[in-house]
């Protein structure tokens, strides 16, 4: 340890609100980073999830023919 | 070879391959990133000359690290959008360039706070801070460019062209320093040298640039999912993939 007691670890002789304010901005920004991120990703996952459910279902109150065909589509490869 | 290159293209492996590594970049960039700074900020030695203001470095020199070397690496991406037309590179320079405009912000802020007990001043027009200033407006630019064009294709040309045209600010950050009469101080992590600093202080420096990367790799696979996930939503594969982990 650097410091000889907890308040000289928090006032690091002056200079902590400096160093205080860095960590803490650093630690908020860049975990919203994360956290938007991450929850972007499920929220794209569930707009597909449902997009497809209702696909589904919508497929089934059409004519039976039509059903094997809705997603048969061919992958796209690259270019 | 050419086989592989063609799946390292093929937005689904990455996919694949970025869900299995996923968890081990976050735990291990956690881990790694939180030994760094609370080393850092309670048990390195304070320096001689700024005292205990130092300890901004652990934050400041691995977040403008990773502002220039991700810029190289979007710039990278950008040569193969424009070579090889390949989606994988596009999707990540749109993944990552947020990262890095938040990024470039930190190692601005902290730069600003650290300037502030150390020079007597929250910012000075020296070539050092004005071209990181100019790499945060670069960020912001890509992300601002790649908005305003509809059509997926045109945007990723047009990205990848005016990523390639701000690489020119790069060698003029790094070498500012050196070039220019500045404040700053020089670089404190050099390859080739000798670190200028004790051990105790080095390591945990070290500590702190690894973690954020492994963070950065973690953060880059997940917006790149979610940036495929929504180009690719109409191919069956992302059915079967988000139908199966439904419940």
């Amino acid at each position: 340890m650097a410091f000889d007691s907890f308040s000289a670890f928090i006032a690091m002789e002056g200079h902590g609100p400096y160093v205080w304010a860095c960590y803490g901005v650093f630690v908020v920004v860049f975990a919203a980073m994360m956290i938007w991120s991450a929850r972007r990703n499920r929220a794209i996952i569930e707009a597909c999830r449902r997009r497809f459910e209702q696909q589904e279902k919508t497929a089934g109150r059409d004519a039976g023919s039509k059903t094997a065909a809705t997603f048969t589509r061919v992958e796209v490869s690259q270019d | 070879m050419w086989q592989f290159f063609h799946k390292l293209g093929s937005p689904k492996w990455f996919f694949g391959i970025a869900t299995r590594f996923m968890p081990w970049l976050l735990a291990s960039g956690l881990i790694i990133l939180l030994a760094g700074l609370i080393w850092g900020l309670a048990f390195a030695p304070k320096d001689y000359l700024q005292g205990n203001s130092y300890r901004i470095i652990f934050i400041h020199v691995p977040t403008s690290f990773i502002a220039q070397s991700l810029y190289m690496m979007m710039a990278v991406a950008a040569v193969v959008t424009l070579v090889w037309r390949m989606k994988l590179a596009d999707v990540f320079v749109k993944a990552v360039a947020p990262v890095g405009l938040m990024i470039t912000f930190l190692s601005l802020f902290t730069g600003a706070v650290w300037g502030k007990p150390t020079w007597g001043t929250w910012w000075v027009w020296d070539a050092r801070l004005t071209s990181m200033l100019i790499l945060l407006f670069l960020y912001g630019g890509v992300i601002a460019l790649d908005r305003a064009i509809n059509d997926e294709k045109s945007a990723a040309r047009a990205v990848a062209v005016l990523v390639l045209v701000g690489v020119v600010n790069i060698p003029i950050i790094k070498y500012s320093v050196e070039w220019w009469n500045t404040l700053h101080q020089p670089a404190t992590l050099k390859l080739t040298e000798k670190p200028s600093m004790p051990m105790e202080m080095w390591v945990p420096l070290l500590l702190s640039v690894l973690g954020l990367y492994l963070l950065f790799g973690w953060l880059a696979c997940l917006r790149m999912k979610t940036e495929i996930l929504v180009r690719e939503q109409r191919t069956r594969w992302v059915k079967e993939l988000v139908m199966a982990g439904r419940r």
